[in-house]
């Protein structure tokens, strides 16, 4: 059991020491992720999805940021503990990440092929033509012609650089691949391609994703679980079927009402009152608990996960009460 | 190899043209023409300072004195004339070519492997490095550059080695703070963290992806750095600091014929000129660059 796991969290907390105050980023966040499964990590701008990202290859600039957790392993081997060498090899080779802006995640100086085979001389011990002889493979598999290699990024759409961004992603096999929002700065049409793309490479080298987005219908299209944030922890994970047929957090609840009815044109949007909570000054308790329409006085105190089933666990005290719905219906 | 294969393999599909950015660079800078005389009157410059040597013979025609034919005038003969040695101006100003553009380079070079190694260090890491880095250079520009030149040159002895060296410390305060201005926006870019997160070390960070991000005023401040290296050495050499006497410098040029400026001008206005048209060069070619460097001038 222990060695399926690809990811392993244990109760991280970021927090960003600043001039104006303790920002708290990531509180107590718990993830466990198997071999070849892909977790959705969902939240709204600002839930700390990038941060807990940024903390498994431990790249939270620092100082400000400090690090604290429990565990931190990636495919058994402990994070926290790794020399700064150890890092850079597992960096780009066992984990690697895709950026939301594909306008600036590339280097404009260098061309897109010089760029994937970098990568791939970095961490495999091979000659920097067969390198680059690679980094042409790898753009025809992510569909573009490889003699494209020679140019530079400021010749390709935006769809295009997001294909050489993800190329330079998968150059090495990773096991892990974290993906950023990786749609997001796209148009429609472009998006599926792009999650088809994901998709696809991802069967075919059997890697783990963590798909980071604000967007409910990409995690249904590409992933297997889905892991609410809010706040910086994860208020409620399950399959897929847990968390979009029977919703428990009242959060989530909030973001499927705030999702248009295409059946229903005319029926307005019900959104979450009010904003996320500032991160110096979080609200005691459930974090969630001053814009909750079920809150009462236990949820200014306390917070419980409550375990619904062998995937499926809720952050929401009101859970302890036999009887406590939400008014989402349950679709079985 | 393996990438002409793969090429030949697509060849009758449409080739792209590969357009760097030195590409893109030449054809906005072709547009200026100042520049593109500077460029001309630059390679000639270059050119005359590399092969002067072969054409005369230092021993024979630079330094050997012929006192019956001193303070001829410009003649068909002697171009510029010949000076209180009766040596040939003309020569020795080609000649001395080589000196003032080898100080300038090597000066220029100087400082911008101490500078632009120090900004870097200092844009990249921030924070109390960058404190410590920036106060230093602080302090050092806070000297004139000749007087911290004469300082150096009177401790150190008088040597062309020792010239190039003083300069190049000189300038490289400010190698450094322009390497550090030009890192701070690239040091926070996304493909910054894209490269960190495949796993890049710093080294590999700053000197492969930071700095040719940030080359492009390092390039103008080179250009125009050299110029003002030359009018320094120049300058250190006419106060008697510079390159020794007899080589043909022209600082030390103008400063022997400053004697004799009342009766022979053209002995101090010819080496005069040719600083002049060196340093302007220079500098007007480094004002090309930086407009074609320029991403707000490009259309």
């Amino acid at each position: 059991m222990e060695n399926n796991r690809i990811l392993d969290i244990e109760n991280l907390v970021v927090r960003f020491e600043t001039d104006d105050g303790i920002v708290r980023a990531v509180n107590g966040l718990s993830l466990q992720l198997e071999k070849g499964h892909s977790i959705g990590l969902v939240g709204e701008t600002g839930a700390g999805k990038t941060t807990t990202a940024l903390s498994i290859l431990r790249l939270v600039p620092d100082p400000p940021g400090v690090v604290e957790c429990e565990k931190l392993s990636l495919d058994g081997r402990d994070i926290i503990s790794m020399p700064i060498k150890e890092l850079e090899q597992i960096r780009g080779k066992d984990v690697s990440m895709i950026f939301q802006d594909p306008m600036t995640a590339l280097n404009p100086v260098f061309t897109v092929g010089e760029q994937i085979a970098e990568s791939i001389f970095l961490h495999e011990d091979v000659s920097r033509a067969e390198a680059t002889r690679r980094a042409i493979d790898m753009l025809e598999l992510v569909g573009i012609p490889g003699e494209r290699a020679n140019e530079y990024p400021h010749q390709f759409s935006g769809g295009m650089k997001q294909r050489v961004v993800i190329a330079i992603a998968l150059a090495c096999h990773p096991k892990l691949l974290i993906a950023d929002e990786p749609t997001t700065a796209l148009d429609v049409t472009i998006q599926a391609q792009m999650l088809d793309l994901i998709r696809s490479l991802r069967e075919k080298y059997s890697t783990s994703l963590i798909m980071i987005t604000h967007d409910l219908g990409i995690v249904a299209e590409i992933c297997d679980e889905v892991a609410v944030m809010y706040a910086g922890s994860i208020i409620e994970k399950g399959t897929l079927e847990d968390v979009f047929n029977r919703t428990k957090h009242p959060y989530t609840e909030g973001l499927f009402n705030s999702i248009p009815n295409l059946n229903d044109r005319k029926a307005m949007l019900t959104p979450i009152q009010g904003f996320t909570p500032d991160p110096t000054d979080l609200p005691s308790g459930c974090a969630f608990w001053p814009r909750c329409p079920y809150a009462c006085e236990v949820c200014k105190k306390e917070q419980k996960d409550i375990r619904i089933s062998d995937t499926h666990y809720v952050r929401c005290s009101r859970y302890e009460e036999k009887d406590f719905r939400i008014n989402r219906k349950e679709i079985s | 190899m393996a990438r002409k294969k793969k090429k030949a393999e697509v060849s009758g599909q449409k080739q792209y043209k590969k357009r760097s950015i030195a590409a893109e660079v030449w054809r906005n800078y072709k547009k200026n023409p100042s520049a593109m005389i500077a460029l001309v009157l630059v390679v000639i410059i270059v050119f005359v300072a590399i092969f002067a040597q072969f054409f005369y013979d230092f021993k024979k025609d630079i330094v050997k004195q012929h006192i019956k034919e001193k303070f001829q005038k410009p003649s068909a003969e002697h171009w510029f004339g010949t000076d209180n040695y009766g040596r040939d101006v003309f020569t020795r100003v080609i000649y001395g070519t080589k000196y003032s553009l080898s100080v300038g380079v090597v000066a220029v070079a100087i400082s911008c492997i101490v500078g632009v190694t120090l900004g870097l260090i200092a844009g990249y890491y921030g924070g109390f490095i960058e404190d410590l880095i920036l106060r230093f250079c602080e302090v050092f520009t806070g000297i004139p550059s000749i007087l911290m030149g004469v300082a150096l040159m009177t401790a150190f002895g008088q040597s062309i080695g020792v010239l190039m060296l003083a300069i190049g410390l000189v300038y490289a305060p400010m190698y450094c703070r322009t390497t550090r201005a030009a890192v701070l926006p690239v040091r926070d870019q996304e493909y910054i963290e894209a490269a960190r997160v495949a796993g890049v070390g710093d080294l590999g960070i700053m000197f492969n992806h930071v700095l040719p991000n940030a080359l492009s005023p390092i390039i103008v401040q080179v250009t125009m750095g050299v110029a003002s290296a030359i009018l320094c050495a120049s300058g250190l050499s006419f106060l008697g600091l510079g390159v020794p006497i007899p080589m043909p410098e022209w600082g030390a040029m103008l400063s022997e014929g400053r004697e004799f400026m009342r009766d022979y001008m053209y002995l101090t206005i010819f080496p005069g000129l040719a600083i002049m048209i060196t340093v302007l060069s220079f500098n007007l070619m480094g004002d090309g660059l930086r407009d074609a460097l320029d991403p707000k001038l490009k259309q």
